[in-house]
Order: C-alpha cells, then structure tokens, then sequence
C-alpha cells in the first residue's frame, strides 16, 4: 500500500461455463471495484470470442486453498484404498455387462 | 548425487517438478531466483502487450474503412487482454499489478524495444501485424510449455488470439499491395523499416545473452534467441515472396545444406540503444501510459467509493 487509493480494487478469480453441460473452470483472475464491475470485466477479457455461457466471480482472499506443503498427509490416506477402486474386485468372465 | 544429499526436500520436489516435466503452481515452494525470474519475464511481457497498443493504437481513428477500424480495434483490445492475463498470471507470483505499472512508469522495468518505433503508414498497422505478431508468435508458442504453469496457460490463450493478429495484418498488406503503386511502395516502405527491429525481438545473439543458459535449465525458456531467431526468418521468407516485398537484407539466401535461410546480422548497438531508453518514441510510449495512469486515477477512486458506500448500504439494510 505504497501509494493511498491505488489499492481499493480487490482481487477476483474468474471461472467460466465453456458451454451447457460442462462445469465452471477457473481461467484467471482480475481487479475490480465489486462483484458487478467483476463480472462485465470477466465478461470483456476472459469471454470475448463466445469462449462462455456463465461466468462466476469470487474474491480472491475468500478462496481457502489446500497447502502444498501438506500434500501428503492431505491426498495420501486416499491411496491405499485399493477397495474404491472396479479393479479391485474379480468377477468371472461369464458374468456379463459388468 | 552429492549435491542432491545437500538440497531440502522443499529444492527435490522443486527440481523434479521441472525434470519431470511437469508445471510448477503458484503456492509450491520455489527458490527465489526462480520466482523473481518469472515475475521478471511475466512483467516484462505484460508491460509489452500494453505498451504495444500504443504504435497501433494510434490509427484506429485513421483507418481507411469501417471494416478496418473495426478489426484494428478488436487487435488493439485483445492486446490489452493479453497485459491483463499475464498481470494475472504475475499476481500469482506474489506480484501487485499496479505496483508493476509504477515499476514500468517509472522505467524500473522494460518492455519489448520493437514498440518504441514509430507507425508512419497505415501500411505500417499491417506490417506490424505479419512481422511483429508473427515473431510474437515464434517466441510465444514454446512457452505455453513454460514450467511456471499460470505463465504457460496464459501464453496459450494469447497464442489462440494472435493467428488473428498476423492474418489481419497478412490481409491488409495484401490488398495494398493489389493497389496503386504509391499503396505498394508504402508497403515496401514499411517492410524496410520494421524488418530488422522485428528481428532484434528475440534478443541479443546466445553468445551474448547471459540470462538464457539458467533460464533454460528452469525449463523457462524452451529455445535459444538464434534458434527462434532463424524460424521466424525461414517461415517468413516465401510469406514475403508471395506478397512481393523485398526484405532489406542482401544476405539473405537459401543455404541448402543447412536446409535454412542465411541472413545478415542485426545491428546489436542499434537494439542496446533502443532498450537503455534511446529509441525514436521511448519517451512518448512512456509519457502516454503515464498520462493515461493519471487520468484514469479518479475512475479507479469513484468506483472504489462507489462499492464502499454500496457495501455499507448493503450492511445497514441487513441490520
Ligand atoms: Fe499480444
Ligand atoms: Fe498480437
């Protein structure tokens, strides 16, 4: 905050809907003055060859995020569960349309 | 295998992320000359597409019809798209856009040396368009495999939009060139002067280019300035021949046994003039995007009051 009145513009993550059927995907972010101005300026920079059909906006300092650093002890647990996985389980050849 | 027993576990995962080929993301743990490296490069290229809305800028008011005043402003505005994409992708570094601005106004920070040359034509708008995006797009297509993995996402967003950028630019010679001699000899003019400042866009020759060897190690960088350099002379050549221009260059030719064109050397003391600040428009480029800062700074004040006193409205309301 070097310089008084620069910094009022708040950080926003875009996300958009490519098209019908498909989920939000974050593309980027911008600086805006609120929600509204957030959303025509996604709306002018992230979609101006009919790359959506929707766009959410959020702000960025209300994103909580998983910390790299934690990686393991995060995601890990996940991977000894070889039971949630179809492979695990044998079913004869017979059987069919499973 | 000494050295590796020597690095954290932080600085291991960090090199195998690159090894492996895979992306770095912006909370990883990365060491600081890596970080201040990209938000470098990431400036450095925002600052450019910025400052490059200027020399084309320019002749939006002046060109010759509807349909290419149209087409240049939707150039000039994805431009700008391209500056706010890569802010963006700087602001994931730890970066602040507006204190990058202040960094470039203030000549802390550089831009591409081509868009400190003057548009004298509107034949110079196409010129710009075929010479200065298509070398654009030499340097710029390696990077969307860039390791910091906002950088190259945003690299491949703008290299979808500069396929336009050069077709336009390709078109717009063209139709000149199927004009009246004076519109042919403006294109030729043009050509001339933006040939060799299009080539010095890849920077000095490898031998004198002391940053590359570290950034191609981060995996940064994918290719050298003289290889990217020759690609975009020999995918430019036959586009010349096909339009009829001649590029100022006698030693330009076909050099069969290395299955690439020869070409003179730049003039080096020409470009290290151009980027310590000595060029024809590096004054004006500067002193209009600051002009525009200060200009812009009510704007930037009235819609932040405007969204504090919205909010405050909203908290009463909810009271
Ligand atoms: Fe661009
Ligand atoms: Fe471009």
């Amino acid at each position: 905050m070097s310089e008084p009145g620069r910094h009022e513009w708040p950080l926003f993550e875009v996300f958009v809907r490519a098209k019908r059927g498909l989920n939000h995907v974050h593309v980027g972010s911008l600086r805006a003055a609120d929600h509204d101005m957030a959303l025509h300026h996604a709306r002018d920079l992230y979609t101006r060859r009919n790359e959506g059909v929707s766009i959410w906006v959020v702000r960025s300092d209300d994103v909580v995020a998983s910390a790299p650093a934690e990686k393991e002890s995060f995601f890990e647990p996940s991977g000894d569960k070889i039971y949630r996985h179809p492979t695990h389980y044998t079913i004869p050849g017979s059987v069919p349309h499973i | 295998m000494t050295m590796e027993a020597e690095l954290s576990d932080d600085e291991r995962t960090f090199h195998r992320t690159i090894e492996r080929d895979q992306r770095v993301e912006p909370r990883d743990w990365m060491p600081e000359g890596y970080r201040k490296t990209m938000i470098r490069q990431i400036a450095q290229h925002a600052h450019s597409e910025i400052i490059g809305m200027q020399p084309e800028g320019e002749w939006i008011t002046r060109a010759p019809s509807l349909r290419r005043k149209a087409i240049l402003l939707a150039k000039v505005q994805d431009e700008a798209g391209h500056g706010l994409y890569l802010y963006s992708a700087a602001e994931t570094l730890g970066a602040d856009r507006a204190d990058l601005t202040r960094r470039l106004i203030e000549g802390r920070q550089k831009y591409s040396s081509i868009f400190n040359y003057p548009t004298l034509s509107f034949a110079d708008v196409g010129v710009i368009g075929w010479l200065v995006d298509g070398a654009a797009i030499c340097n710029q297509v390696p990077l969307c495999r860039s390791s910091y993995g906002p950088y190259g996402r945003a690299m491949i967003r703008i290299c979808k939009e500069e396929s336009f950028h050069q077709r336009q630019g390709y078109e717009l010679l063209m139709t000149m060139m199927g004009g009246t001699t004076q519109q042919r000899e403006m294109v030729q003019d043009a050509v001339t002067r933006w040939w060799w400042p299009s080539l010095m866009m890849f920077g000095p020759p490898d031998d004198r280019s002391p940053n590359s060897a570290q950034s191609m190690a981060w995996k940064i960088k994918r290719h050298s300035n003289d290889e990217l350099r020759q690609r975009f002379v020999d995918m430019t050549v036959p586009q010349a021949e096909a339009l009829g221009v001649t590029l100022p260059d006698p030693a330009l030719t076909w050099n069969a046994g290395r299955g690439h064109y020869d070409f003179g050397e730049p003039d080096w003391s020409e470009l290290t003039r151009v980027i310590s600040g000595d060029g024809p428009c590096n004054a004006l480029r500067i002193a209009r995007r600051r002009q525009a800062d200060e200009e812009g700074a009510w704007v930037r004040e009235a819609a932040a009051a405007h969204a504090a006193k919205r909010q405050h409205a909203h908290r009463e309301e909810a009271a």
